[in-house]
């Protein structure tokens, strides 16, 4: 009975170790894989169109999703919040609510998570199934470095995009909210653009969402990228690893907007 | 560091001039398992030689030692008289610029059209003005009858005809060794033939030194100079395609055959069969 505990005991202990060595090399792994992309990032910027093409499949192909995302988002946001506003008589401040929220958090953070499943998942399958198919050997035989050639441009890419994805996400949630608080309710337009314009700081509020997004941006494309090219060369391997995409990303996102958000906090006024 | 002239005058195996591709007790594996084991074979310059074997035998790891992919676990392989695994990667990427390589299903790049695929590496590696870069590749596309498809996509292709782009996009920069990676393999006949064909023509044609691995044993000895026959990891028989049709090595002639069983077992290993059938008996 006791000899049958302790073996299980153990065994899970071997399993964390095991998982938790596996974790670690991994993330090794991943950090020189970062370093080999900016490493061979002059050499991917010498051929500037293979980043600009990967700006367009990155970001203005995604630009749909975010867009109606943003639009949708605004609006929701701005019914919730003059239900709640109005209890306190306050409702002339949505557009600060909608404005801050979006512009701060909701902005970055859910263009990011639109990104990682839109963009993200397509570089992890596209550059699995280049390696599945051969077609990062045969480059590498051509004496053609797969990181400069395919890898970078596409970090790059996602990196140049999300921030301007971001950006549209939270004007687009602007205007929504601007058409349910002002043309649906009917709440005053000067006091919903006046208010908005004198409560967001363009320091604190703009450009700290605006390095929220960046950082989002580049957490996701090296993981897409990392992914793809970590990915077995077969069916069930690339979709392991386009799955892995989505979930690590939205997990990494999450956490780093918890992390930077305690940078950018500014403690608690009495 | 090692310079690609210190390799070679370090080379303790100085290849005679006639000897292009050199691998001398190869020795090759993944962890406790072994793949290639002790192979030693000798690639003379402007000949086809193929290397042939059954599925998994090891062949395309040798063309992967001699484009230096992977490195041997002792032994040495030497290109024009380079130490491939002693060679730094500029020095290796130097020296990939003289091979071509045809994989087993192509590798077209499938983002860009077959005029694209044959282009890339002139792109990459030479500053060629665009008007040249357009008559090479259209030389290129004649040269296997596809000058007609340079603006298809590859998923316009069919197979053979994906075979024939690689192979115009292997001998783009006109390379000393081109290896090809079974390029009969999934081929119609006339394909077959069309291929096989072009390996031979390419080679005479342009000078080239190509190792053809394969287990098409039919197609090979209309095109070969020599074969290579490996099996579990080693080289069991070599010699013309002469010699092949006339030997009476048991290995030989169960490949040429195409017999089930002989040398190569049909069975996996596992225990006797009337043992496993009563064991619950």
């Amino acid at each position: 009975m006791l000899d049958g505990a302790l073996s299980a005991a153990v065994a899970l202990v071997r399993r964390l170790g095991a998982a938790t060595i596996d974790g670690v090399t991994r993330l090794g792994y991943a950090t020189r894989f970062f370093v080999a992309v900016v490493a061979h990032t002059p050499a991917a910027f010498r051929r500037l169109h293979l980043t600009l093409r990967e700006i367009y499949f990155s970001g203005v192909l995604s630009l749909i999703i975010i867009l109606v995302s943003g639009l949708f988002v605004g609006m929701v946001l701005a019914l919730q919040g003059y239900d709640v506003l109005t209890r306190y008589g306050a409702d002339e401040s949505l557009g600060v609510l909608v404005a801050l929220s979006l512009v701060r958090e909701l902005g970055p953070v859910v263009a990011g998570l639109l990104f990682a499943s839109r963009a993200g998942s397509a570089i992890t399958a596209e550059i699995g199934l280049m390696k599945a198919t051969e077609q990062i050997s045969a480059m590498e035989m051509m004496a053609v470095d797969p990181l400069a050639r395919v890898v970078a441009p596409r970090f790059w890419g996602g990196v140049v995009s999300m921030p301007l994805l971001a950006a549209l996400f939270s004007t687009l949630g602007i205007f929504g909210a601007y058409l349910v608080g002002v043309k649906l309710i009917g709440i005053d337009p000067g006091a919903f653009w006046g208010n908005m314009q004198s409560a967001v700081d363009f320091r604190d509020d703009v450009v700290n969402g605006v390095i929220k997004s960046f950082v989002f941006g580049a957490a996701v494309s090296l993981i897409a990228v990392f992914e793809g090219y970590d990915a077995k060369p077969t069916a069930e391997g690339v979709s392991t690893a386009t799955t892995r995409t989505v979930v690590e990303s939205s997990l990494a996102i999450l956490a780093l907007d918890f992390v930077l958000t305690v940078f950018m906090f500014h403690g608690v006024h009495a | 560091m090692t310079t690609v002239a210190d390799s070679a005058a370090a080379a303790p195996s100085a290849v005679a001039p006639e000897i292009f591709v050199e691998l001398d007790a190869v020795t090759f594996g993944y962890d406790a398992r072994t793949i290639l084991d002790g192979i030693t074979m000798r690639i003379p310059r402007g000949k086809v030689v193929a290397i042939m074997g059954g599925s998994g035998c090891g062949k395309t790891t040798i063309l992967r030692l001699i484009g230096g992919q992977i490195a041997p676990r002792a032994g040495r392989v030497t290109v024009a008289g380079q130490a491939v695994h002693d060679l730094d990667r500029d020095e290796l990427f130097a020296l990939r610029r003289k091979f071509g390589m045809l994989f087993q299903f192509g590798a077209l790049f499938t983002d860009m059209s077959v005029y694209e695929n044959v282009a890339f590496a002139m792109r990459e590696h030479t500053d060629l003005p665009e008007e040249l870069i357009r008559d090479l590749v259209l030389m290129k596309l004649n040269a296997v009858g596809l000058r007609g498809a340079a603006q298809l996509m590859p998923s316009e292709l069919s197979g053979g005809m994906a075979r024939r782009v690689a192979l115009a996009r292997a001998i783009a920069l006109d390379p000393m060794l081109v290896m090809y990676d079974e390029p009969f393999a999934g081929l119609d006949p006339i394909s077959l033939g069309v291929v096989g064909q072009l390996i031979r023509r390419l080679n005479d044609a342009l000078g080239i030194t190509s190792v053809v691995v394969t287990h098409d044993v039919y197609e090979s000895l209309k095109i070969v100079d020599y074969l290579y026959f490996v099996s579990q990891g080693r080289i069991v028989a070599e010699g013309t395609p002469a010699e092949v049709r006339g030997s009476a090595d048991m290995f030989v002639r169960q490949f040429v055959d195409g017999e089930p069983d002989g040398p190569v077992p049909f069975h996996y290993p596992a225990r006797g069969y009337r043992e496993e059938l009563l064991a619950n008996a």
